[in-house]
């Protein structure tokens, strides 16, 4: 019995705690938020070569190194205690889990590689204007026409849709319903007919985009895997994007309180300071107890995901929920604790608090999370 | 990180579930009736739970965390938890008799005198002499420290005199582990001594108190010029504080790692319940339902990241992250107990609130009223907030009331 990190992964985190300090302080989080891209290419380089997180998890065959699913949620949480803006979650933990859990042996060595060097940026796109979580959000079509598809639709609130050079987009066959009928094609970005228009997000540290398809060719050797295996490898792949999103969802609930914590010793009203009332030192007793609750949740999935055993699809969705539910919550508190100041834009609580709130509603609420466990139990 | 729990662990699940499938009555469960196992006075007052108490003795299954020395099996962490687990998958009742066996014998372990350990540690385990706790009196609840009950010393012997109150199980004890002021003079803290004082004699009266559960489990225990030997106070005159401390510890630290089994086991009769009502249908039931499933899950989770700070050297639980607090945990599964019986009445519907002849309430009733006194003992959720933000989190404590000097 041992649930905690190796010495090597405690080393890995912190490496990426100080790297982020550096690199993501808040002054660099509010310069390229008000970007368009969203990121800083020199940085984003730097994590490809000389730090290699986009490899982490991704077998040696495929130029990645190897790691396990466990070293990449340990430096997600980091990633989320930052808010580093980045293409890092739809390049590594979107597309290259899909390319991992559907591509042939082919598409992975073609496509893996580059994303382990951090040289491409890609993305899964899914979901469309309907906003939409599940099978029947997709109404984009893939037609066969000879040795090509024709995609046509509209995908929007696309992580990174804007930035990246590969996407990974969701069709269905025409006439098909549900989770059948459903593939995911390999598209590049630059292929004719695909529109990209980047959208004005409420949490501005993480990009969407809408992507207009309209009559997008691309070989039929694009599909990844099996004709109609489409829904199933998303759907695996949602759930392991769903553990990577609530370990990050752990660093930012865990910042919400150290930032509350930090205040409430130093702000004195009333001729003491404000943490020693109990309606501050309960508020943040509360959000200890989700905080770390949060975490073993986090890390409990991580481990299954590094195993893929079957808890996965039971502690991906459920670690989901309960993430949400803290980092929303240890967000808003966030901000009450800070009164007045903890309103203004100048104070970084808002930057949580909306990534909390994007988080929260990215793949599905915490009830539609909460649906698919029962669903999955057995209720 | 790794999920085993050694070969030691999983040989010991081996043996002990062959026992337990040739010696628990199937029938156990019609013997015993519809009474709630949590109820710390199940195991007290009945024949068949106090039997099976002893035949699991008989069997080395006492005290399987004690030292051998001392009667017990001397078994890991690990090995406590198999043993929980094996007790909740064969269906047995999971009754410790918690006061004695949890809290005073460790206790008596870390601070008793030979002749402490040698006198009272084996009738613990044998189930021959029960224990009450006498710590909080009408005035001294989590101000603790506060407490009236005196003891003065008399030749050979300490003479007790004061009231508690709340006392679990003192109707049916033989003696109470008690904490009584030896120096009225010192600070609060510094003049109280843990006493073992014997409950069957002249001045000692008890008076149960009506739970709103319609039982009595816990009394009103008078101590009028009680008596009980010198040589009965644990860890030394005066060292009371510490001594209760470290009972304290147990009692919020108990139930840390083996909590979660005993949910699993509730939550699924609560599902099973639900469905054969046909309520899985309703999205809000669903939603609810897997809300429990996720807090149970966590607090399995939470229990194996204790378990693996506890099993590690140098871990310290008070450290913010080290692992999962007790304190953490008793705030965790206590609120989560109160939602998820109150979640079970509302599944249940008006018959839920039909209780029997003479007010009988049933298990299912029993829990729901019962999860309200569970963010009370054991240390009150505002308690155990306090501890939280000022020993994890490191918050300035309140500042003290300026002491009234006018008298
Ligand atoms: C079922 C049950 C069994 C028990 N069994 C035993 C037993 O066997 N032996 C024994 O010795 N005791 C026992 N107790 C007593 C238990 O330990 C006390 O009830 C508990 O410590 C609280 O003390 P109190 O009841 O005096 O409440 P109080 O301390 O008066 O608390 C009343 C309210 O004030 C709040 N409060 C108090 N201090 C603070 C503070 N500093 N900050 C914020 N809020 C505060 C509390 O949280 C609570 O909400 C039992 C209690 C129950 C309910």
């Amino acid at each position: 019995m041992n649930f905690a990190f190796t010495e090597e992964q405690e080393e890995l985190k912190k490496g990426a705690r100080q790297f982020l300090e550096n690199y993501s302080a808040s002054e660099a989080v509010r310069t390229l938020m008000e970007t368009d891209t969203g990121y800083d290419p020199q940085v984003w380089s730097r994590i490809g070569t000389e730090l290699g997180w986009p490899s982490l998890h991704i077998p040696e065959e495929y130029g990645g190194s190897g790691f396990s699913y466990v070293e990449l949620i340990a430096v997600m949480e980091e990633m989320g205690r930052a808010l580093l803006c980045a293409p890092f979650f739809s390049t590594v933990c979107l597309a290259a889990n899909a390319l991992l859990v559907g591509a042939t042996e082919e598409q992975k060595l073609e496509h893996l590689p580059g994303i382990a060097a951090g040289e491409t940026i890609a993305t899964v796109a899914y979901t469309e204007p309907s906003g939409k979580w599940d099978a029947s959000g997709i109404a984009a079509t893939a037609t066969a026409d000879g040795d090509e598809v024709v995609i046509d639709g509209t995908k929007s609130f696309v992580i990174d849709g804007a930035t990246a050079s590969l996407l990974i987009v969701a069709a269905r066959e025409p006439g098909s319903e549900g989770d059948a009928g459903v593939d995911l094609f390999v598209v590049p970005a630059d292929t004719a007919g695909v529109e990209r228009r980047a959208l004005n997000t409420m949490d501005m540290t993480r990009k969407q985009a809408e992507i207009k398809l309209d009559g997008v060719r691309v070989p039929a050797a694009n599909r990844l895997g099996a004709a109609g295996s489409g829904w199933e490898t998303l759907s695996k792949t949602l759930d392991l994007a769903c553990v990577a999103l609530a370990a990050e969802q752990v660093g930012g609930a865990q910042m919400c309180l150290d930032m509350s914590v930090d205040y409430a010793k130093v702000r004195v009203q009333f001729g003491r300071p404000i943490g020693s009332f109990q309606a501050i030192k309960h508020k943040c007793a509360d959000m200890l107890l989700e905080v770390e609750s949060a975490r073993s949740a986090a890390y409990y999935a991580g481990w299954a995901a590094a195993e893929d055993n079957e808890e996965l699809l039971t502690v991906a969705p459920l670690a989901k929920a309960y993430c949400s539910d803290a980092y929303f919550h240890c967000a808003a508190e966030n901000i009450q604790i800070h009164g007045g100041i903890g309103f203004t834009w100048e104070h970084d609580a808002h930057l949580y608090f909306k990534r909390a709130k994007s988080s929260e509603i990215l793949f599905g609420d915490a009830t539609y999370h909460r649906e698919i466990l029962a669903q999955r139990i057995g209720l | 990180m790794d999920f085993d729990y050694g070969e030691a662990a999983e040989k010991f699940r081996i043996e002990f579930r062959n026992w337990l499938e040739d010696n628990l009555d199937p029938d156990w469960r019609d013997r015993v009736g519809d009474i709630n196992l949590d109820n710390p006075a199940a195991g007290a007052d009945h024949p068949w739970l106090r039997e099976w108490d002893r035949r699991l003795y008989d069997a080395g299954y006492k005290g399987i965390a004690w030292p051998e020395e001392h009667g017990g099996r001397g078994m890991s962490l690990l090995e406590q938890v198999v043993f929980h687990e094996e007790l909740v998958a064969a269906g047995a009742p999971v009754v410790a008799n918690f006061l004695a066996e949890t809290l005073l014998g460790p206790t008596i372990i870390r601070w008793g005198s030979e002749a402490q350990k040698e006198r009272f540690l084996g009738p613990i385990l044998r189930g021959e002499e029960f224990w009450c706790q006498g710590f909080s009196e009408p005035n001294a609840g989590s101000d603790l420290a506060s407490l009236a009950t005196r003891a003065v010393r008399d030749g050979d012997e300490w003479v007790v005199s004061g009231q508690k109150v709340w006392t679990t199980n003192a109707q049916f004890a033989d003696y109470c582990f008690c904490l009584a002021r030896t120096d009225p003079d010192a600070a609060p803290h510094k003049g109280i001594s843990f006493l073992l004082v014997p409950m069957k004699q002249p001045g000692v009266t008890v008076r149960p108190l009506l739970q709103p559960t319609n039982t009595d489990e816990f009394n009103e225990v008078f101590f009028d010029e009680a008596r009980c030997p010198a040589a009965n106070v644990v860890g030394g005159e005066n060292n009371g504080w510490a001594v209760a401390m470290t009972t304290l510890g147990f009692e919020r630290g108990s139930s840390v790692t083996t909590q979660f089994l005993t949910y699993e086991r509730e939550l699924s009769e609560i599902v099973e319940s639900a469905r054969a009502r046909g309520l899985l249908a309703d999205p809000v039931v669903r939603r609810d339902l897997a809300a429990a499933h996720t807090k149970v899950a966590i607090m399995r989770a939470n229990a194996y990241r204790t378990l693996t700070a506890l099993t590690t050297a140098g871990a310290d639980l008070d450290e913010a992250g080290s692992g999962f607090h007790p304190s953490l945990n008793k705030l965790f599964w206590s609120e989560y107990h109160q939602w998820v019986t109150n979640l079970a009445v509302n599944l249940r519907g008006p018959e839920a609130l039909v209780v029997g002849d003479g007010y009988r309430v049933t298990s299912q009733q029993f829990a729901f009223l019962f999860a309200r006194s569970e963010t009370i003992w054991g240390g009150t959720s505002q308690v155990q907030r306090n501890i939280v933000g000022e020993r994890l989190l490191g918050l300035p404590k309140e500042p003290k009331p300026e002491k009234n000097t006018q008298r």
